[in-house]
């Protein structure tokens, strides 16, 4: 077998770049399920492929495969219509509907999906769902509808459903826990990504939880191998976002100090925690609140800052450079680290970033090791989210230039999600491993998969 | 498992008397199929491949569905009085999971998934379907007169995004005011409210709720009783309960308590799994978390367009069977022509476009059916002319006759030269030859005594 030929993306986070070995298990895998092989016929083709997971299991220790062809992932190829056939294929095999995707698109990001909200993938699917998990499906839903927002949150739902899923699962007969249960996520994967792109931490948990489950040793009895699963996921939220959280918000507590004027943007759950930490530990200072439309996320920051007790100014971003000559320190948090040192955070936090550089304001941006990516990225174009393009039209009677928007041919509407703040233009990285430069990514990254 | 379906068909058709006491309202023909064949039908478009039914002996013994679906057919006996939260108590041991709960009249093409994702996605408790009500246009025989039925409005109240059940109260409970609670208004200072919706009786119940209606027996009917509680108890506070209840006496027994929905409701909602990590919120002008920390939801989609019918009164029956033939070949799958293929039609070309007729059923010569629906194994002799009607199976027509929306049901026998207009003629009724009738209600004397 030749290096990966499936049609699998790889090179992203989120979908996997081990060895050829996994493939051909999963081509066998998949020619097995089409074949209608009576019993007997299983119990020979099980033997050969003994010896075969055993050859596949060596393979799958090595920590970078260097040699690899790395493929464009495809939800970046959108318009290339081969791209696209494979992609429907696959979803067709793994029984989960394609999501249409609607309105003109800008043409500089015509390469990205765009969906809309009154559009929901459950349309296609059947009531009740047999093929995807009610958990997966409502999951799914909640993302798609934008119910759940915020890089951790989302993961957080996510581990939570896999620990569901794990727990209703049983291994059919003659098969194997290990291999059987990472052919039962794809699908689920497949699915959420279909109802809104998969984030860097999400991609990351799924690796981990992918290598732990083709880990487990197939002398483990299920019950015990499920709790094993369980918990390996619950030891990965507490220490990967639970202590990680309170190991930032100690570090960032000394960059803190009485009399500061601190801006935030928009709404990272790690930086709100932070701020509320430090106003508890006693610390005096307030708070600028940054935010923009259409999400008006920095709501929800306020929301929770307030009710502590902490003096916020809340101001649209079209006002930061009037704001900036009083702000002392900008604390900014990130949906992922590109390997490069860029920051990949909601849209708005390269401009923010920009004119505090201009305004000699120091920048720190805070974010969780488990959210480091190994892309590398130098702008926001090639790789991002559009959202729903109707998110942009003002309800009641504001809206009534752009309501008409499809008819006109000449108008597009662009609802980006993320943008790349370039190493430059940030100070600091708070991370759960200490305080590093931006240029010190790729380090932890490269001590990260010599653990593994 | 994510959902069971529950079908109600136990229900007496109260308001259409006339048809409903020689043929249960379940079996009722719309369109040449029985009245329970749609929900069923619904169900089985969107993928259900169970369905629970709940009816009588009497309809279960006449039940002939040719559906892919496994039906569970649960008998409650004839003269109990079970409201729909009784029959729902009486097979609590079958439900195990999230249940939808359909009433057997329930004619609609709604995208399910619409109804169905509001209780998905926002972990609700209850979710249903409503469309707004029009006036039937049709006439309906017996009436004397246009006279506007004397309905009792159903005020509801939803919020700024329509989706929210908010407030739901019926006129017959209200004596002149009505009564909204604070807390209410200031979680939800912009409310809807609404009057001419109709309830699809159509709802998406949580586990939970079916346990609680099970110790709770207070509770008979689910529109009546169970819908508006639960709509209430969204915003009333379970520690307030608690608290006046420590104020009670000490011989309270254990067993009060749990008469609260809230000691059933589970919280393993993901939008309040982990609250101070996601930055949604379910309202902006306040300071409280998503949901103003209520834990019971109730959701409702309003349809704007497509049919929606609950086939309850004469009125309705009729109204359905107009839109049936328009409706049935998205139903039905592979395609079903029109005039069944074993009818024997002697002039096609006088049989409208949108007329079904059933099979066996023979038409003569210059017989002319015009936007009609005619049963099976009917007889329609020669020179007939049939306009806007409803005709049951085995019906005879005899020569020369002039029906216009007229109701016949079944067995009944039309002599020569009849004349009838906005008639309703019962089962196994003879008429005599060159009778003229308009505007009459012709039913047996047996039928007459049923009050």
């Amino acid at each position: 077998h030749p290096g990966p030929t499936s049609d699998r993306p790889l090179g992203t986070p989120g979908h996997e770049k081990l060895a050829g070995g996994k493939s051909k298990a999963e081509l066998r895998a998949e020619r097995r399920a089409k074949q209608e092989a009576d019993r007997a016929l299983k119990q020979t083709k099980k033997v050969e492929s003994t010896p075969a997971a055993a050859l596949a299991k060596p393979r799958l220790q090595p920590s970078e495969p260097q040699s690899m062809v790395k493929r464009v992932p495809e939800h970046v190829q959108v318009d290339d219509p081969a791209a696209q056939k494979r992609l429907a294929k696959k979803l067709e095999r793994q029984q989960v509907p394609l999501r249409p995707d609607y309105g003109a698109k800008v043409n500089l990001f015509s390469h990205l999906h765009q969906y809309s909200r009154k559009m929901p993938l459950t349309q296609q699917m059947s009531i009740p769902s047999t093929a995807i998990h009610p958990a997966v499906v409502r999951l799914g839903l909640q993302y798609s509808q934008g119910l759940l927002n915020g890089s951790n949150a989302r993961c957080l739902a996510l581990l939570q459903v896999f620990r569901q899923v794990i727990r209703d699962y049983s291994t059919p007969p003659n098969e194997e826990l290990s291999r059987d249960l990472v052919a039962r996520l794809k699908p689920y994967i497949s699915f959420l990504n279909q109802c809104r792109p998969l984030s860097a931490s999400m991609g990351n948990a799924i690796k981990y939880l992918k290598k732990e489950i083709s880990g487990l040793s197939s002398t483990l009895r299920e019950e015990e191998a499920k709790g094993k699963l369980q918990g390996s996921i619950d030891g990965y939220v507490r220490e990967k976002i639970q202590l990680a959280a309170e190991a930032i918000s100690k570090y960032a507590f000394e960059k803190i100090s009485d009399g500061d004027v601190i801006l935030v943007y928009g709404c990272s759950s790690l930086v709100s925690r932070t701020l509320c930490d430090a106003h508890a530990n006693g610390r005096a200072f307030r708070v600028i609140v940054v935010d923009s439309r259409p999400r008006l996320e920095g709501r929800d920051t306020l929301r929770r800052l307030v009710r502590k007790g902490i003096r916020c100014t809340y101001v649209m971003i079209t006002a930061i450079s009037y704001m900036l000559p009083e702000v002392s320190k900008v604390l900014l948090g990130a949906h992922a680290l590109l390997a490069n040192g860029s920051v990949m955070s909601r849209v708005g936090t390269s401009q923010i970033a920009l004119v505090s550089k201009a305004y000699n304001v120091p920048v720190l941006v805070c974010c969780e090791t488990y959210k480091f990516c190994e892309r590398v990225q130098t702008d926001s174009f090639v790789s991002n989210e559009l959202d729903d393009p109707d998110d942009l039209i003002l309800p009641g009677k504001g809206g009534a230039h752009l309501r008409g928007w499809k008819e006109n041919s000449s108008l597009r509407l662009l609802n980006l999600v993320y943008d790349v703040t370039p190493p430059e233009l940030v100070d600091l990285v708070i991370t759960d491993l200490g305080m590093i430069p931006c240029t010190s990514v790729p380090v932890v990254l490269r001590v990260k998969n010599v653990e593994q | 498992m994510e959902f069971q379906a529950v079908v109600m068909a136990a229900g007496g058709g109260s308001r259409m008397m006339d048809l409903t006491s020689s043929i249960p309202k379940p079996l009722l023909p719309v369109g040449n199929k029985p009245l329970i064949w749609y929900p069923l039908n619904l169900l089985e478009r969107i993928g259900f491949e169970e369905v629970i039914v709940v009816t009588t002996k009497e309809v279960q013994k006449l039940l002939n569905l040719d559906t892919k679906m496994k039906l569970d057919i649960v008998c409650i006996p004839d003269d109990a009085d079970m409201g729909t939260a009784d029959s729902i108590r009486h097979i609590h041991q079958k439900i195990k999971t999230d249940v939808l709960v359909l009433s057997c009249d329930l004619i609609t093409d709604v995208a399910l998934h619409e109804v169905v994702d509001l209780f998905r996605a926002h972990d609700a408790t209850l979710s249903m379907l409503m469309k707004k009500a029009h006036e039937p246009t049709e006439m309906v025989p017996g009436q004397k007169g246009k006279k506007k039925p004397v309905e009792q409005r159903d005020f509801i109240g939803v919020d700024d995004t329509g989706k929210r059940l908010l407030f739901m109260a019926n006129e017959a409970d209200l004596d002149e005011e009505l009564v909204i609670k604070r807390s209410l208004l200031q979680k939800h200072p912009r409310m809807h409210i609404r009057t001419g919706l109709a309830d699809a009786h159509l709802y998406c119940l949580k586990k939970y709720v079916v346990d609680f209606l099970a110790e709770n027996r207070s509770l008979t009917s689910i529109r009546s009783e169970l819908i508006p509680y639960l709509v209430r108890k969204q915003f009333s506070s379970p520690a307030s309960l608690r608290q006046r209840q420590d104020n009670k006496e000490q011989d309270q027994k254990k067993d009060q308590k749990s008469l609260d929905i809230f000691s059933y409701v589970k919280g393993d909602s993901l939008l309040e799994f982990a609250p101070d990590k996601s930055c949604w919120n379910s309202h902006s002008a306040d300071l409280n978390e998503a949901f103003h920390g209520g834990k019971v939801r109730c959701y409702v989609h309003i349809m704007k367009e497509g049919l929606c019918y609950r086939v309850n009164t004469l009125g309705l029956y009729i109204e359905a069977n107009r839109q049936v033939p328009k409706l049935l070949p998205a139903l039905v799958c592979p395609e079903e022509p029109l005039v069944h293929v074993f009818a024997q039609v002697t002039d096609r070309g006088l049989v409208g476009s949108d007329s079904i007729i059933g099979s066996s059923t023979q038409v003569g010569e210059k017989t002319s059916i015009k936007h009609s629906i005619i049963g099976s194994m009917c007889t329609i002799k020669d020179r007939v002319k049939i306009t806007n009607c409803i005709i049951m199976n085995s019906v005879t027509i005899e020569e020369g006759c002039s029906l216009q929306s007229c109701l016949i049901c079944h067995n009944a026998v039309i002599e020569k030269g009849a004349d009838l207009r906005d008639c309703l003629i019962g089962s196994s009724q003879r008429l005599e030859p060159k009778s003229k009738h308009v505007n009459e209600v012709i039913v047996g004397s047996e039928q007459l005594m049923e009050i």
